[in-house]
């Protein structure tokens, strides 16, 4: 047990929203004591009263004084919030109290789908959660790393692991970027078992980086019987990854793209960054080299200026120029233009419409060989003519 | 107190303050007859020649009026969150040891609080108009003596016309006014733009007093209200605070939930055929109606199509559109910001406007029924379409009715609303208080999804092809509760406590507030 018998989790302040603050006091008599002031005291004040007596009951608690300051907090939310304070008085406790998986989390994914969205989520802030996937990312991160501080790392993990369980995100393909090696590895059991998609591998260097985290993966499938894929990106950010871009990119048959982020890169090599991106172009070439001799995905670092949308669109359709397929996002209002700028042109349409023609053409002749005109077309060539048309579709349903 | 229930199916008092109620009939079911009410007979001889009605202060204006113990004194919101003079107002009426009035504001607001201390010892008996924050709380817990009534823009206006309300004496505050009574909102040192909240009072109290802090020699120019009401004119020091009355700058919304709500109303008055050449639309002030604004007028450019007016609540996004030609004409009833101010006082098409060309039940006809589209708000709304703007989920009254209830005439009434706030449904099985009857009510646009009214089939039919997320209302609501955790409770209230009542537009009751059970 803590040392202190005393605990505090959650947040609390005027400014705060859809979370809660929570206090937890071990003691050797008088049963539990429940003290709650919430926001919505009239609508689910008994619910919230229920949950955690539930949840005392299921950690074998029987006489602690518990104090909560609830601000509208959603029931998985709190239900992690109150987790942590058990855990933290009760580092020995190992089981876990998760919220009912949310049917609409079944869906998978695949190794190539569109990722030319990622929206980055501070995985200790849940009021961005619910509302995150009406906007449409292909991608939604939530974020272990640098948007957590070090001090509620542990409060990061168990939000992360019940929103993955409860929260939907409307189809968006459910990523987790974990922290940086070794660290990052303790992550991973709170997210494998819960339907995560993508494993976003920070500050890669090396591909033994990789190897490390899908054999603890593989363990954890092993452990949950998790039968659906899990991919990896790893991130490369620092002078040594990007020597090593090739060596990542294959190390795992997982691998379903490589990402950059150029803030630590470009203070890895000892310069600022610009938005001319000079110092980055090596790198980033370099990167999407890399990613397209393994056949996988080249994904652009975030644009960080989240209000200056003209920006970001030069940003992107530079980055398509080069070769990405993707952008990181950090405001929920990038998406679009993100989604814009990577659109195929009607020239790229007209192209890929005449391959995916062709090559129904020479299916339905049953020729095993695609040609368009002299050329020979190799199935991926057709597979990128797919997601041109995707993208076009997408386009037009989007306006 | 009996109770009677109303053609909507909800309990509302047979009689409140001692006055008889109608309960709510349907909408557009009830028409009262005979003559409008009218003020008394005055003759010009009794004013000063010179017409110099300056007198020397509030008390002495108050005085001569013939202030006593239960009348009815009516103040206007014109000057929002930055209004002192109301308070100093209830101030002086304290001092003269007055008792039992009833304040009859066209709105209250937070700064209001300062009454309380008036409304516990006897100084105020009841208030009739809007119970906003403080003053709702307060209301809500029983504490007022009286029952509170609450009022429309529109209904107040018919209230006072059909002698529901009579008025003792009217308190203007004018930010420019001269000796004779003419005043002006849209200048001075508390400009706020337009008086039109104040118009009916100027036209059918019994006593009309002028308060300015910025007098002027005869004529103010223009003048907003005629003189020729005014009994008595009173110089103060400052009727508040300018940073209060309007703000600098109006900001749109940064939340993207908002933004994309205020987006797909966008696109949905493109998808629906609402914006077209010469069409219409009333927007507020609230962060979703400008961005909304702003999107709306980013797709009027692209297609090269012009409104002929629009209704405001101005700011400078209404102002701008206005200036760059995308409509002939800003219709105004309140002005939000520095920029509509200026634009109401420069250009003769930003025209002020009043309850009474907008929203009176009683008048030969209404520009808010004009209007092609009305974008508003919303406390809660249920899934038949039935709308709330003056309690919360939790039962406390928080907000008054405003133009809302009027402008829901608009040919297309749309409401703007997140699904949920925090673990707040929005979109509910029944409204805790009904103000808006869910006929009136045609699309909830919300972050999860756009519902429209079955009773629009055009509008369904319009927006067949579209993109927009639209799907029905409950589905929605299931969402909703399934992310906030099950059906909420409902709020615990005293059933026999009404704390005030919720008139329609025509003066019958369409429900009434509870006294909440802490």
């Amino acid at each position: 047990m803590n040392k202190n018998n005393f605990v505090i989790a959650g947040k609390k302040g005027d400014k705060i929203r859809s979370d809660c603050y929570v206090e937890l006091k071990s003691k050797k008599s008088g049963g539990i004591k429940l003290d709650l002031k919430s926001k919505v005291e009239v609508m689910y004040g008994d619910d919230i009263r229920k949950t955690i007596f539930a949840m005392c009951d299921y950690f074998g608690i029987k006489h602690a004084g518990i104090y909560i300051e609830d601000y509208g907090a959603l029931p998985s939310t709190i239900m992690a919030r109150f987790e942590l304070a058990v855990k933290r008085l009760f580092p020995e406790i190992e089981k876990e109290s998760l919220p009912e998986f949310n049917p609409a989390n079944n869906y998978k994914t695949k190794k190539d789908r569109l990722r030319r969205s990622r929206l980055y989520l501070p995985g200790n802030e849940p009021k961005f959660f619910p509302n995150a996937g009406l906007h449409k990312p292909d991608g939604i991160i939530l974020d272990l790393e640098d948007s957590v501080s070090p001090m509620e790392k542990d409060a990061a993990q168990l939000l992360v692991r019940n929103s993955l369980r409860a929260i939907d995100f409307y189809g968006a393909e459910r990523m987790v970027r974990i922290n940086q090696l070794p660290r990052g590895l303790d992550d991973l059991k709170y997210v494998v078992p819960h339907n995560v998609h993508v494993i976003l591998i920070p500050k890669c260097e090396s591909a033994g980086d990789v190897k490390i985290v899908e054999e603890k993966v593989n363990e954890l499938k092993k452990k949950h019987s998790v039968k659906n894929k899990i991919y990896f990106m790893p991130i490369i950010e620092s002078a040594l990854g990007v020597i090593k871009a090739y060596e990542i990119a294959t190390a795992s048959e997982n691998n379903c793209a490589l990402a950059i982020g150029l803030e630590d890169y470009t203070a890895d090599i000892g310069t600022q960054r610009t938005n001319e991106g000079k110092e980055s172009f090596f790198a980033r070439s370099m990167l999407v080299n890399a990613a397209k001799a393994a056949r996988i995905q080249a994904i652009d670092t975030v644009f960080s200026d989240v209000t200056d949308m003209e920006g970001l669109r030069q940003s992107v359709l530079e980055a398509k120029a080069l070769g990405f397929e993707g952008k990181g996002c950090i405001h929920p209002r990038q998406i679009k233009v993100v989604h814009e700028a990577f659109a195929p042109t009607e020239e790229e349409i007209d192209k890929a419409k005449k391959i995916v023609e062709a090559f129904k053409e020479a299916k339905k002749k049953g020729l095993g060989v695609v040609s368009l005109g002299s050329k020979m077309i190799d199935p991926p060539v057709v597979k990128r003519a797919e997601n041109v048309l995707k993208m076009a579709n997408l386009k037009e349903k989007e306006n | 107190m009996k109770m009677i229930k109303n053609s909507a199916g909800r309990l509302v008092p047979s009689e409140v303050n001692g006055q008889k109620q109608i309960p709510f009939k349907g909408v557009g079911k009830y028409k009262p007859k005979g003559k409008k009410a009218a003020p008394p007979i005055r003759s010009c001889i009794d004013y000063p020649a010179d017409g110099n009605k300056v007198v020397k202060n509030l008390q002495e204006a108050l005085k001569r009026a013939g202030l006593k113990d239960g009348m009815t004194i009516s103040t206007h919101h014109h000057l929002r969150n930055g209004d002192a003079l109301t308070n100093m107002l209830f101030d002086t009426i304290k001092s003269m040891g007055v008792k039992n009035i009833r304040w009859f504001p066209s709105a209250s607001f937070p700064v209001h609080q300062h009454l309380i201390k008036y409304l516990e010892d006897g100084t105020i008996h009841h208030i009739e108009g809007s119970m906003n924050g403080p003053l709702g709380r307060f209301t809500s817990e029983g504490k007022m003596k009286g029952t509170g009534v609450l009022r429309s823009h529109g209904g107040r206006w018919q209230a006072i016309q059909d002698g529901e309300v009579h008025i003792d004496i009217a308190v203007i505050a004018a930010p420019t006014a001269d000796p004779f009574g003419n005043a002006t909102g849209d200048r001075g040192p508390t400009a706020c733009g337009l008086l039109g909240f104040a118009l009916a009072d100027s036209i059918y109290a019994d006593n009309v007093i002028v308060a300015t802090d910025n007098l002027v020699p005869f004529p103010c120019i223009p003048w907003q209200i005629q003189g020729n009401n005014v009994d008595y004119v009173v110089e103060v020091d400052s009727l508040g605070d300018p940073t209060k009355i309007v703000s600098g700058t109006t900001q749109v919304t940064k939340s993207p939930d908002r933004l994309l709500i205020a987006e797909y109303i966008a696109q949905f008055f493109e998808d629906a055929g609402i914006m077209k050449e010469g069409f219409s639309f009333q927007a507020g002030a609230g962060g979703i109606n400008l961005a909304f604004a702003v999107y709306l007028r980013e797709r009027m450019k692209k297609k090269g199509i012009k409104a002929r007016f629009i209704r405001g609540g101005s700011t400078k996004y209404l102002v701008e559109m206005l200036e760059e030609g995308l409509t002939d004409f800003i219709l105004d009833g309140q002005t939000f910001d520095l920029e509509g101010v200026r634009s109401m006082r420069e250009n003769p098409n930003h025209v002020n406007t009043s309850p009474f060309t907008s929203y009176n039940y009683h008048g030969k006809g209404n520009f808010a029924s004009m209007v092609d589209a009305a974008v508003l708000g919303a406390t809660e709304v249920d899934i038949n379409f039935n709308g709330n703007v003056v309690t919360h989920s939790d039962g406390y009254l928080l907000h008054g009715i405003g133009g809302w209830q009027n402008a829901l005439f608009a040919k297309t009434t749309i409401l703007a609303i997140p699904s949920f706030r925090d673990r707040i449904p929005v979109i509910v099985d029944e409204v805790t208080t009904l103000v808006g009857p869910g006929e009136l009510i045609d699309v909830i646009v919300t972050e999860r999804g756009i519902a429209i009214n079955p009773r629009r089939k055009d509008l369904i039919e319009a927006t067949k092809k579209s993109s927009l997320p639209i799907r029905p209302i409950k589905e929605i609501y299931e969402e909703v509760n399934k992310i906030c955790g099950g059906k909420p409770a409902k709020p615990k209230v005293k059933k026999d406590k009404v704390v005030a009542i919720i008139k329609w537009v025509d003066g019958t009751v369409i429900d009434s507030v509870y006294q909440v059970d802490k």
